[in-house]
């Protein structure tokens, strides 16, 4: 239902600035090249999307979010202190941010929502906890090691160096992932009545 | 440096997934006939996203909308042209992941606005949708603080991604 609303509103908004700015022919030459553009784009960054999926399979397989988590713990229970005692939340927790980290976006939600539903207070349901609220910041602010669809769409369109930006997309995505938990820290200590 | 990363990744898991007994091969087979399938489920979205995007563009409606939100965005060292993305990432995955192809295609993907959109896509989530899916499966009513901070995070994300796309790839 959001995608007809979003659709439809830049449809409207399409048409409207034509008429206004009197661009009628360029926005009906748009049509089909707008469609083409989709199945151009989509063929063009197949090869590095299948690859990236066969290697996040791999991944998976060979255990690698078990052994990123051991890296993790420290960091863990300071946002998670029911994790300290609650081992299946801590696991769910852990292969929730290493699916993420690792960009196996399948395998990371229904971990996420696992341990989502551990966070729950049972004296207060339907409130989020400070920890759920982290959890969701963390999950909302992207950390990943290989931006894979976003180098394909790089490599589509040409780009001879499409993992140049590594450095960059690694830097921004801890900054706000920081600055997300710090945020949701600090707001915890206002928000306190619901 | 960076140029190892990718290769050594491919070489390291093959070799783990061996030691472990597995089928490396396979596995990667199989998993790239997963990414087909995805590939063909996102399809009919890129077609019909990229002609509505393509019909801004064309009726002059990016321009306008980078032209009023140019002077809070410049204030905040974020190029004007990513307005489009800006307003799209948190709300829906595919549609932004258009806007940013156009993007790239318009300004060309090693250039200052299209590498920062690059960088922007890389960095973010579709925030709003990954909420409701929590939220949704964990029957949260009272969301508290979680929209505000997780905004915040964006906003981080469009900042430091134009900031660091600037000092480490001058043009």
């Amino acid at each position: 239902m959001v995608m007809s609303w979003i659709y439809t509103v830049i449809l409207g908004l399409s048409v409207i600035s034509a008429i206004l700015l009197g661009n009628s022919s360029d926005l009906a030459a748009a049509v089909p090249k707008g469609a083409q553009a989709g199945i151009t784009l989509a063929v063009s960054m197949a090869g590095s999307i299948c690859l990236w999926t066969g290697v996040g399979k791999l991944m998976e397989k060979i255990g690698l979010t078990q052994k990123l988590s051991i890296l993790l713990r420290p960091l863990l229970h300071r946002l998670f202190p029911s994790a300290k005692t609650d081992t299946p939340l801590r696991a769910s927790l852990c292969a929730n941010i290493c699916a993420n980290f690792l960009g196996l976006g399948n395998a990371a939600t229904p971990m996420g929502i696992q341990a989502a539903k551990r966070l729950i207070r049972p004296d207060k349901p339907g409130i989020a906890t400070d920890e759920l609220c982290r959890l969701i910041v963390l999950n909302t602010a992207s950390i990943q090691l290989i931006p894979a669809s976003v180098a394909a769409v790089r490599t589509s369109l040409g780009c001879q160096t499409p993992f140049d930006i590594l450095p960059a997309v690694w830097i921004t995505s801890l900054c706000s992932a920081g600055l997300g938990v710090a945020a949701a820290w600090l707001l915890g200590k206002v928000w306190r009545h619901d | 440096m960076i140029d190892y990363i990718v290769p050594l990744l491919l070489l390291v898991t093959c070799a783990l997934a061996l030691r472990k007994r597995e089928n490396a091969y396979d596995l990667l087979l199989s998993g790239a006939r997963d990414g087909l399938e995805l590939l063909i489920s996102i399809v009919p979205t890129l077609i019909l996203l990229l002609t509505s995007v393509t019909m801004l563009r064309a009726s002059g409606a990016i321009d306008l909308i980078s032209n009023v939100l140019q002077p809070v965005m410049a204030f905040f060292g974020i190029p004007p042209e990513t307005a489009l993305l800006v307003l799209i990432r948190p709300i829906s995955g595919s549609a932004a992941l258009a806007v940013g192809a156009e993007l790239m295609t318009i300004h060309g993907v090693d250039s200052l606005v299209g590498r920062t959109v690059a960088v922007m896509l890389g960095s973010t989530e579709t925030t709003f949708y990954t909420i409701s899916v929590y939220f949704g499966a964990a029957g949260i009513k009272k969301t508290r603080y979680t929209i505000p901070a997780a905004l915040i995070a964006d906003f981080t994300g469009f900042f430091v991604a134009s900031l660091t796309v600037r000092l480490l790839y001058p043009t």
